[in-house]
């Protein structure tokens, strides 16, 4: 993994698991390049994920870990989409862990 | 996974940002929670510090984790103490202190604030009931 | 010369601020800071320690760590001073001396 990724054109810091170096740096564009590194294409249903755990982490200050994270989505979004079938089908390297990373967040706290 | 529950205590006794102990072990508590064990929190001497409201570090430059206390109850953490005497030395009451929701996500049952102040004696009580103690 | 007294650490856990303020001659300033600052609050099991000194000592809280504490200035004991980093920068400069108490 290269110590930054190009978004439109502008550099980003990312640490040697992905995650990117400055929560602050974080715009929309660098989930799509993250998505487009592990192959995804982004739709509406990843997105609510996203920004779900974006604002998950301004009011708490933490990235959640999955179990937690699956059963907030549930509460938040409908349980259809609170369980990890849904959520692994949408990011198939793990919810918490892929879907932090797309959304600039640091590696989810209780995470291997 | 074993099928033996253990009674782990986390006993916190440093305020924060002067030490690294109070974000130390918050971190633990919550990598913890995914064991499934009886997990309390207690809050004794400047440990009770940790939990004051209105937490505001923009100004030292430091993380601000005051916040991350409210996630305790997603992460089925639901024995949280504060000892009386701690606060009451400290001139703090319980209305100084975040309040910790907890909600049953499946049956929707809620508890609004899970912080509890308990007497000394309660704390000895809860320390002898604990298999394991660990210390920050 | 006239010393800048510091104190770091939590009166409820050390003896920084008991040992300041029996050594600390009168006219000094002490300035509470980091962990320090709850050593400033009202209601508290050291207040009377505090209180008892400032008629012979200057004493200052740094608002900074106060606040990333939750407590803002009404809730220090009154005579306490609340300074801001270039408030301390100022007690230093002034001071001809600093002594840490850490």
């Amino acid at each position: 993994m290269s110590d930054t990724i190009e978004v439109d054109g502008k550099q980003f810091a990312v640490d040697e698991e992905g995650y990117l170096a400055n929560l602050n740096d974080w715009v929309p564009g660098v989930a799509n390049v993250m998505a487009a590194q592990d192959n995804l294409e982004l739709t509406d249903e990843h997105w609510d994920i996203i920004n779900f755990l974006r604002e998950y982490y301004e009011e708490y200050q933490i990235a959640p870990a999955v179990r937690v994270l699956t059963k907030a989505v549930g509460k938040k979004l409908g349980k259809d989409k609170g369980n990890s079938k849904y959520l692994y089908s949408l990011f198939p390297y793990g919810p918490a862990k892929q879907a932090c990373r797309f959304a600039g967040l640091p590696k989810p706290t209780g995470c291997v | 996974m074993s099928e033996v529950v253990k009674k782990f205590m986390y006993l916190n006794r440093k305020a924060p940002y002067g030490t690294i102990y109070a974000w130390e072990a918050l971190e633990v508590v919550l990598i913890g929670a995914a064991f499934d064990q009886d997990v309390s929190v207690m809050f004794l001497d400047d440990g009770v510090f940790q939990l004051t409201k209105g937490q505001d570090t923009k100004a030292i430059g430091m993380k601000n984790f005051s916040p991350t206390f409210r996630t305790l109850g997603d992460y089925e953490v639901k024995k949280i103490y504060v000892d009386r005497a701690s606060l009451e030395a400290r001139g703090l009451t319980e209305d100084d202190l975040v309040e910790i929701a907890w909600e049953d996500f499946e049956t929707e049952e809620e508890i609004e604030n899970i912080v509890e102040v308990v007497d000394s004696a309660r704390v000895s009580e809860l320390m002898n009931e604990s298999d394991a103690i660990f210390s920050f | 010369m006239s010393i800048l007294h510091t104190i770091n650490k939590s009166p409820f856990e050390r003896n920084a601020l008991e040992s300041c303020l029996k050594f600390a001659s009168d006219g000094s300033a002490v300035l509470l800071f980091e962990d320090g600052v709850y050593a400033a609050l009202q209601g508290t099991a050291v207040e009377p320690h505090v209180s008892g000194a400032l008629g012979r000592l200057k004493v200052y809280v740094l608002g900074p760590d106060l606040q990333a504490r939750g407590f803002s200035a009404e809730r220090i004991i009154e005579g306490i001073s609340v300074v801001d980093y270039a408030g301390f920068v100022d007690l230093a400069a002034e001071n001809g001396k600093v002594q840490a108490w850490l």
